[in-house]
């Protein structure tokens, strides 16, 4: 009964969706106002697919094998926690995580919308119900995750081994959670279009839903690229995977609405351009949902290859974005053209974000489906990888890093101060870095050595917003830019640390063998066979020196029965310049290991610079809420210095 | 700046971006875009030496070899019409194995494949579509689906 409960409760939910939309165009069609209704109804359609989704978790939770998707998915041996994650953990269960999240965003709406204008809201909730829609049609025709199995099989299949593990349970929903954040922006701009709208209010009530998403996908992608790091035991943290690339175009996107959001909420610049970023950025969450799920692409994340899905998100994808890109060009024209600025101002500056962030999402999105459109055309194969990436993106992403310095010291609208005065002290501290690297290294490669200048200025100069000011008075947004900002410094200099400093040793050795990998001298101790509750393994005892105390490292080649894989189990010792990162491979004929060692200065600078960058959008948040909260009127002293800020 | 300029500047300066980025993605494709071969477009000689480019193919019986420095294997990628000899230093992934499909990256050296990289499949219902139609052996071990 659980799962026909869950199933009836997502039927329930697409009729709720369909009567939300009906009564959106009756409201536009005759001037009533059903905001009451749909409130109610938004919030209820909410409801229902979060009890759809604990009964999906409930029938993992219990492995009922009758369910077809646990079966295929699940395994009773398997330890709990890896069994309730696994219900996401898949196709079917991961789309209604999706919709669910869709469904309780469209209740949220509903239920702060307060700053829109009556139409706009009716409008962007319909929107949300016309999203919502088409993924429970989705999910109801060609996804269904409460399908049972007659009779029930004994057991299930099991799940990958390389998903059971911590990040499974917190990467996909985060960054579902980011995807879906953007579709509230989409709405409410769909929305604005529609009504003509577009104002600084509009911008007010959709910046926490962009800062919320921006903050999640920035998390995802950090924990996502730490997870690849540490699993796949390949060393790498970044492979320009068609599936990293997946929600990294929908940050950029998202990173370039955040931006021009600001201009449109302070200054009521930039209109239209934000209304496009807002499609834009829902079109990439959509065409990233479309790469991971439709198994389009040759990647390590592909699920299974199934043509009637691809078909139908691909579908999905060009109805919304293709009618929300048609809105636009028939409404975009006949918006009030917004508040004017000179050359030199902030609003330039965040236009020259944008467009730089624009670039950068271009050619991600070209090197990431040119391989399907070649193929597509002349049959041809291949495949674009980091070299391409790095060629094209690095540099503008150091470009940009550059003149992350620059734009907060601008002011808005109209700049007459020398603003490259106070930069003084950050463009020696970043030739003070570069003469540093060309001393140490003279043979270090280009792009490190951009990196390590670059990061060194734009550590100073990310802090010079709060200097000349007292910065306990600063408003909290200022310092999550300031924080973010400086986190884009952090994790430059982690990269450029790890390109360039990394050293690497891979040998056999046996049982009493001492390798030498950077600073380390590694001793492999003993290799002993151990076991876990669905898994058998190798382990080699590593004991690692640099002159001080030993650490020991255990890392594990594991053997997994449902389904039969093999995976590595790097071990990894954190230190606080870096990190030594060890792996065991197989053992040759003679008897001897493979032994992988890495010793990576500073690369835990990457992910923390990561974490900085979203805490900073925490902030932000956090002070934009508490504003929303306390509606009180800033007093003009308040106003002037955020407004200026 | 009047009002109206301005939305021209923008409107125009959004055009340039469009067509940098595009321009920007071509001229890098041109230059480092690897191209996907079997075993049978080398031995037609479709692939140049030096040529960034990945490799698929079913990895033979009885094929790998290991050197005697431990780390480094031999072994002969197939896809039924022509081989291709590889060699690979590394430790190759968990799901590589004699019988079942690999892909590689790397270039070609005097008709010898050098791999960089191989990739892992990520699970056993996983199968890159390249090798998709060239491969009896993996869809019998398919694990069942609906």
């Amino acid at each position: 009964m659980i799962a026909e409960t869950g199933l009836g409760a997502l039927w329930l939910a697409a009729g709720l969706a369909a009567l939300q939309f009906l009564l959106m165009i009756i409201a536009l069609r005759s001037g009533a106002d059903v905001r009451r209704p749909m409130r109610s109804i938004a919030v209820v359609q909410g409801v229902l697919t979060l009890i759809a989704f604990a009964m999906l978790l409930l029938v993992f939770a219990r492995s009922d094998m009758s369910v077809a998707l646990v079966f295929e998915n699940s395994n009773s041996m398997k330890p709990f926690i890896y069994k309730v994650a696994g219900a996401w953990g898949n196709h079917e269960g991961s789309m209604l995580m999706w919709v669910t999240i869709l469904a309780v965003a469209g209740a949220f709406v509903a239920l702060l919308a307060h700053r829109t204008s009556e139409r706009t809201t009716v409008a962007a909730l319909g929107a949300q119900a016309v999203l919502a829609l088409g993924f429970y049609a989705f999910l109801l025709i060609a996804s269904n995750p409460f399908a049972r199995l007659w009779p029930a099989p004994m057991d299930g299949q099991g799940l990958n081994p390389l998903l059971q593990d911590p990040g499974l349970a917190f990467h996909p929903p985060t960054l579902y959670l980011g995807y879906v954040g953007l579709s509230v922006a989409f709405s409410f701009a769909v929305g604005a279009l529609f009504t003509g709208e577009v104002d600084s209010r509009l911008a007010r009530a959709m910046r926490p839903w962009v800062l919320g998403a921006w903050i999640l996908l920035t998390l995802g992608i950090t924990a996502g690229s730490y997870w690849a790091y540490y699993e796949l035991g390949w060393g790498g943290y970044w492979f320009w995977d068609p599936v990293e690339n997946a929600s990294l175009m929908p940050w950029l996107a998202a990173t370039a609405l955040l931006h021009s959001i600001n201009v449109l909420a302070a200054r009521g610049a930039l209109k239209a351009w934000t209304m496009m970023l807002a499609v834009v950025a829902f079109s990439m969450s959509m065409v990233g949902t479309f790469l991971v799920r439709s198994g389009i692409l040759t990647s390590v994340h592909a699920f299974a290859i199934d043509p009637q899905r691809g078909t139908f998100l691909l579908a999905l994808l060009a109805i919304y974005v293709g009618a929300a890109f048609i809105l636009f060009a028939v409404r975009a024209p006949f918006l009030k053209e917004g508040a004017p600025f000179e050359l030199v101002s902030r609003e330039s500056g965040l236009v020259i974000n944008n467009l730089i962030l624009s670039v950068i999402l271009g050619v991600v999105f070209v090197g990431t489906l040119y391989p399907l459109l070649v193929e597509a055309v002349t049959g041809e194969k291949l495949s674009v990888g980091a070299p391409y990436f790095d060629a094209v993106a690095g540099p503008l992403a150091l470009l940009l890093a550059v003149l992350v310095g620059i734009g907060p010291l601008i002011a808005w609208r109209r700049e007459r101060r020398p603003v490259f005065k106070p930069l003084a002290i950050p463009a020696l501290l970043g030739a003070t870095a570069l003469a540093i690297s060309i001393i140490l290294d003279p043979g270090m490669r280009i792009l490190p050595r951009l990196g390590f200048t670059i990061a060194a200025y734009l550590a100073a100069a990310a802090i010079l917003p709060l200097v000349g000011r007292n910065p306990l008075r600063a408003p909290l947004a200022t310092w999550g830019m300031v924080i973010a900002h400086f986190g884009i410094a952090v994790a430059l200099a982690g990269m450029a640390a790890n390109a360039a400093f990394s050293s690497e040793r891979l040998a056999i050795a046996r049982p009493g063998d001492i390798l030498n990998v950077g600073p380390w001298e590694v001793q492999l101790a003993d290799v002993t066979p151990t076991a876990g509750k669905n898994w058998t393994a190798i382990e080699a005892e590593l004991r690692a020196s640099r002159g001080d105390g030993i650490i020991m490292l255990a890392p594990q080649s594991r053997f997994y029965s449902d389904p039969p894989t093999e995976t590595s189990e790097s071990a990894i010792r954190t230190c606080w310049n870096g990190q030594l990162y060890t792996v065991i491979g197989k053992q040759d004929v003679s008897g001897a290991w493979q032994l992988r060692l890495w010793w990576k200065p500073f690369v835990t600078l990457i992910w923390a610079g990561g974490a900085l960058i979203a805490i900073g959008g925490a902030l932000a948040l956090l002070g934009r809420l508490w504003r929303l909260v306390w509606r009180r009127r800033p007093t003009p002293e308040e106003w002037r210095r955020e407004r200026y800020a | 700046m009047k009002p109206k300029n301005q939305r021209l500047v923008l409107v125009g300066s959004a055009i340039v971006a469009l067509f940098a980025a595009v321009l920007l993605a071509m001229w890098g494709l041109r230059a480092q875009a690897s191209y996907f071969y079997t075993p049978a477009d080398i031995a037609v000689g479709k692939a140049h030496d030096g040529e960034a480019m990945r490799l698929g193919g079913m990895v033979e019986r009885g094929s790998v070899e290991h050197l005697r420095d431990g780390v480094t294997i031999r072994f002969v990628l197939t896809d039924g019409k022509a081989r291709t000899p590889v060699v690979f230093r590394g430790i190759a992934p968990d799901l590589f194995r004699e019988g079942s499909g690999a892909v590689t990256e790397g270039r070609l050296e005097n008709g010898t494949f050098v791999a960089d990289t191989i990739l892992a499949k990520h699970d056993e219902r996983y199968m890159p579509p390249e090798l998709g139609n060239l491969s009896a052996e993996h869809k019998a071990g398919k694990t069942l689906e609906k």
